[in-house]
């Protein structure tokens, strides 16, 4: 945690309440009421929250938003990759769901490696008599087609919640008889107000039927380790491993970018769980403990200065050996991440970034883009919570803005007063934004480039955010007549 | 000791590799192939989307048209990104954001606060409501919900809110273009029916394309022809806007003026028999003048249909320019169909679409092999077998209604094919078969600036026979040996 106060020129908290106020007055009473809790300026000093969160979205204004299932399937099942994965309900939700996290995966697709779309496409009938025989019968069909599948996941959408149907009594029948977990999860859309329900709603899923229902054939080490909340987004899974590896530690399992099965199923047995995206996994990691008597500890992997304080606090937990090999690894590579900050700052110094992204990174990369020489001038989440929050005040400037389910009318308000000079968001908003002129990165998905975590990662990060701000495609935008 | 679910606790194993190989090489066998298609239940890998996103994109082709989802926020933030990432574009569109307990009170007032914010803070001029799964299940009355939020004054009375059913339970994207569509029409045209006004205009309604350079050309080619015309569901401009530094939350789309004066139009032209089926139903009983329904014009012989109908409908002679237009694109298909005669295709795709690619490939003298709609009618696999029936290249033709892009997998690995037409979803399927993917359809995730290029009309015959031929020739140049390796080819 950072403790100097960090300001930027032009920037108080006035400032920031009057751009604020601003954009309030466009809403009517009742949506400027419900929305104006949600938007202040940073106290940096305070180390807590200043807007709150984790509320309904207002109706009628563009959230980006996405719901329980999403959270479900996109983010902490899906990724899963020897599993397969059933969006029962209609046929669009897994349709849209489909490969757009960019969670990467190993092996054999269709044989041992399921990045595929399994859907029980719900009909009318299926509305009107229940789905619970069609899933037996789909438990069946995956089982033979994909013999290899280490277990089945039924992650519910909207229609089988509401008709009241009971996967868990049907998953139950189908793990006997076909001899293998299926796990039903409630993740239907209407519950919650976000995606972030349903990393809950999966994580307790995790809890109770996979967790503990493995173990590692070779005995427990000193140096075994989980990687929690890593999803392998553009293949950060395959930087950080690797690394936490180089340190010393095994790594066990990952939750769940290319994860596999029967990995998180004996997770039960390491020393240590290190979590990566606390927001999505920090109740997994609270079971465990609680359970099992596993510390956990919350790491940043983004940017050479937050991997090298993380990599040191990680260490202290551990005796010499590891604290000798951490630093090696921190000498290793701190000059290779020199050179690139040596490369990149002269073009990024001063530049000024806006942020807006799900449950992590809006307060997770400030300080990788503070390596680059840049400045966070605004940040928020879809579907942070108030921990969140807290999190973010001591990591952001003092007095910048922070949105919380900020509406696409607020970001272009605030990127029209504020000017900045790259917005890192998601897919709806990158191209708004982009005929604004304002340069773009997808912080979501990597903008279809990664990874970016670890030391692997930070090379690219700074070059795709140079490519994003200094292209020169940007000086063709005003015509010269 | 056992979990939840009564299962023992075992050790972690790794599959030996002789089983990953072993199941590698049954899943392309015959045997797979079967176990394959005897699936009753599991759908894996569709290439259909689910009503609502249709309904969208039928939304965004008006003027000033804001598209409301009364139901899940989720679903609108699912149907926005698919368009983001198919077009490259902004997709603005709004949900009531429905909740637990709008499954227990009902949507009303989500919908009333919802249009009250939405029409205060985006301004606009017609705010087009579709639902997705939840308020279909609750049964919300939409009519009624609409009728209170003028009463109370939430929306003015005289801003155009259409709405349509849109339950992803049935049917497929392409019935929610239609349904959105015909709302709106109904919507915009009511009361507007003047006996004995003719506009003169001809009405195209294009369906369900979300290939901007498709709607283009269909401009260009009624410019040429000296027809004046309203494009119903014009998203041409909404989804191909320029960049100049400014952010337009509604470029273009069809005047909402020009929707309703469709109403006394002189022809109205739907194509594709199926995206449009209800809303041509509608209007045929409906609209001033004259109707016809064709299928889309890919090919050259469904292009000549198109002008030949478009001659008939409206008494003009067929452009000069468009019939040397035509030559140049047979002029193509003469010198280039060395490269594509024979060659076998597997196709999938929404009805439409696959009538006019197979259509466009027997001309050409490939054999669509396997011609496949993961959500099709008895109708549509009889016209599909008549129109692969209707050609020699067609002998060796299957379809396959109501099959996913798994059962393709199975298809294209037991019986090959040279390449398959489809969506980005069929790269997986390709780069098994180790054969090239033709991305002619939607969505394109993968691939830049295609939704701009037309595959309608003779341009779009040449711009598919050209992507196809270099395509092979790039194949044969990519894998033959050094002495194969020639300046021409």
């Amino acid at each position: 945690m950072s403790t100097e106060i960090k300001t930027v020129e032009g920037i108080t908290k006035e400032s920031t309440q009057a751009m604020i106020n601003e954009v309030l007055e466009l809403y009517p009473e009742k949506g400027k009421k419900k929305r104006a809790a949600h938007l202040a300026p940073n106290d940096q000093a305070s180390g807590s929250a200043c807007v709150k969160s984790n509320k309904k979205t207002v109706p009628g204004v563009m959230s980006a938003r996405g719901c329980a299932y999403a959270g479900a399937k996109g983010v902490v099942w899906g990724p899963i990759r020897d599993m397969v994965h059933v969006s029962h309900g209609p046929v669009g939700c897994g349709w849209y769901s489909w490969g757009t996290r960019r969670n990467l995966m190993s092996g054999i697709t269709g044989v041992n490696s399921f990045p595929m779309q399994f859907t029980s496409d719900f009909q009318e009938k299926d509305v009107v008599y229940g789905g619970d025989k069609k899933l037996a019968t789909l438990l069946q069909e995956a089982k033979d087609l994909f013999p290899l599948a280490k277990g089945i996941s039924v992650l519910s959408e909207c229609p089988v919640g509401l008709i009241g149907d009971d996967i868990n009594q049907v998953a139950k029948v189908a793990s006997k008889e076909l001899d293998i977990p299926v796990i039903p999860c409630n993740c239907e859309g209407f519950r919650g107000v976000s995606q972030s329900l349903g990393h809950h709603i999966s994580n307790d899923t995790i809890r109770d039927y996979i967790i503990e229902t493995r173990e590692f054939p070779e005995p427990v080490g000193p140096y075994d380790i989980a990687l929690i909340g890593e999803y392998n987004i553009g293949g950060d899974a395959w930087s950080t491993k690797p690394l936490l590896e180089e340190c010393g530690f095994n790594v066990k399992a990952v939750w769940t970018g290319d994860g596999e099965m029967d990995r998180i199923a004996a997770t039960h047995q390491v020393k240590l769980n290190v979590i990566h995206c606390y927001r999505s996994m920090n109740y997994m990691c609270k079971v465990m403990e609680e359970k099992y008597g596993i510390p956990w500890i919350e790491l940043n992997f983004f940017g050479p200065t937050k991997i090298r304080e993380s990599l040191r606090k990680l260490a202290e937990l551990f005796d010499d050996s590891i604290k000798e090999k951490v630093e090696a690894v921190i000498a290793k590579y701190d000059p290779q991440m020199q050179a690139i900050i040596e490369e990149y700052k002269p073009r990024l110094d001063g530049k000024k970034v806006m942020l807006y992204v799900g449950g992590l990174r809006p307060r997770h990369t400030i300080n990788a883009y503070e390596d680059l020489g840049m400045t966070c001038v605004g940040s928020g989440y879809e579907f942070a919570h108030t921990d969140d929050y807290d999190r973010t005040a001591s990591e952001m400037p003092d007095a910048t803005v922070v949105y919380d389910d900020a509406s696409e009318i607020e970001m272009e308000h605030f990127a029209h007063i504020l000017k900045p000079d790259l917005i890192g968001s998601g897919i709806k908003e990158k191209y708004l934004f982009q005929k604004m002129a304002i340069p773009f990165r997808q912080m979501h998905s990597w903008d279809y480039s990664g990874p970016y975590h670890g030391y692997k990662g930070f090379p690219i990060f700074a070059r795709d955010i140079d490519m994003a701000v200094n292209s020169p495609t940007w000086k063709l935008v005003e015509a010269p007549f | 000791m056992a979990n939840n679910l009564g299962l023992k606790v075992k050790p972690v194993t790794e599959i030996p590799e002789a089983e990953v190989n072993r199941v590698a090489a049954w899943i392309n066998t015959e045997e797979y192939k079967e176990k394959n298609f005897a699936r009753q239940a599991l759908v894996i890998n569709p290439a259909h989307a689910c009503q609502p996103l249709g309904a969208e994109l039928a939304a965004h082709g008006f003027e000033g048209s804001l598209p409301f989802v009364h139901g899940s926020q989720g679903c609108a933030s699912y149907y926005r990104s698919t368009l983001n990432r198919h077009f490259r574009e902004p997709a603005p569109a709004v949900s009531d954001a429905m909740t637990e307990d709008g499954a227990v009170f009902g949507g009303q007032n989500n919908l009333h606060e919802g249009l009250e914010n939405s029409y205060k803070l985006y301004k606009p001029k017609m705010i087009s409501v579709f639902t997705s799964c939840m308020p279909e299940i609750i049964g919300d009355d939409l009519t009624a919900f609409i009728k209170n939020a003028r009463i109370k004054g939430f929306v003015p009375n005289d801003l155009p809110i259409p709405y349509a059913n849109t339950p992803s339970f049935n049917g497929s994207h392409i019935h929610g273009y239609d349904a959105m569509l015909l709302a709106i029409l109904q919507t915009l045209t009511q009361g507007k029916k003047v006996e004995g006004r003719c506009t003169g205009k001809l009405n195209l309604l294009p369906g369900f394309d979300a290939n901007t350079g498709n709607i283009r050309e269909y401009k260009r080619i009624l410019e040429a022809f000296g027809i004046p015309y309203t494009v119903l569901a014009d998203i041409s401009d909404v989804f191909d806007s320029p960049n100049d530094g400014t952010y337009r939350p509604y470029p273009g789309g069809t005047k909402l003026e020009d929707a309703a004066d469709s109403v006394n139009g002189k022809v109205t032209l739907a194509l594709g028999t199926y995206s449009t089926a209800k809303t041509y139903g509608w209007l045929k009983d409906n609209y001033s003048g004259k109707h016809a329904s064709i299928p889309m014009p890919f090919g050259i012989a469904k292009t000549d249909a198109f002008l030949l109908k478009l001659s008939e409908l409206t008494g003009k002679p067929i452009p000069a320019s468009l019939k040397e237009e035509r030559g140049h694109a047979v002029d193509l298909l003469t010198d280039a169909h060395q490269y594509i005669h024979g060659k076998k295709f597997a196709v999938y795709g929404d009805p439409d679409y696959l009538l006019g690619l197979v259509s466009f490939l027997l001309e050409v003298g490939a054999k669509p092999t396997h011609v496949l709609c993961s959500k099709g009618t008895k109708k549509l696999e009889k016209e599909l077998q008549a129109l692969l029936d209707s050609s020699p290249f067609g002998k060796e033709g299957k379809v396959y209604v109501n099959k996913d892009l798994w059962h393709l997998r199975s298809l294209v690995m037991t019986e090959p094919v040279d390449a398959i037409i489809g969506d980005t979803h069929g790269k997986f399927a390709a780069r098994d078969a180790k054969v090239p993917l033709f991305r002619f359809g939607f969505p394109i995730f993968d691939r830049v600036n295609l939704h701009r290029e037309p595959l309608i009309g003779y341009q779009g015959v040449m711009n598919m026979m050209s992507t196809i031929c270099n395509k092979f020739i790039d194949v044969v140049d990519e894998t033959c040996d050094d002495r194969q390796f020639e300046m021409m080819r």
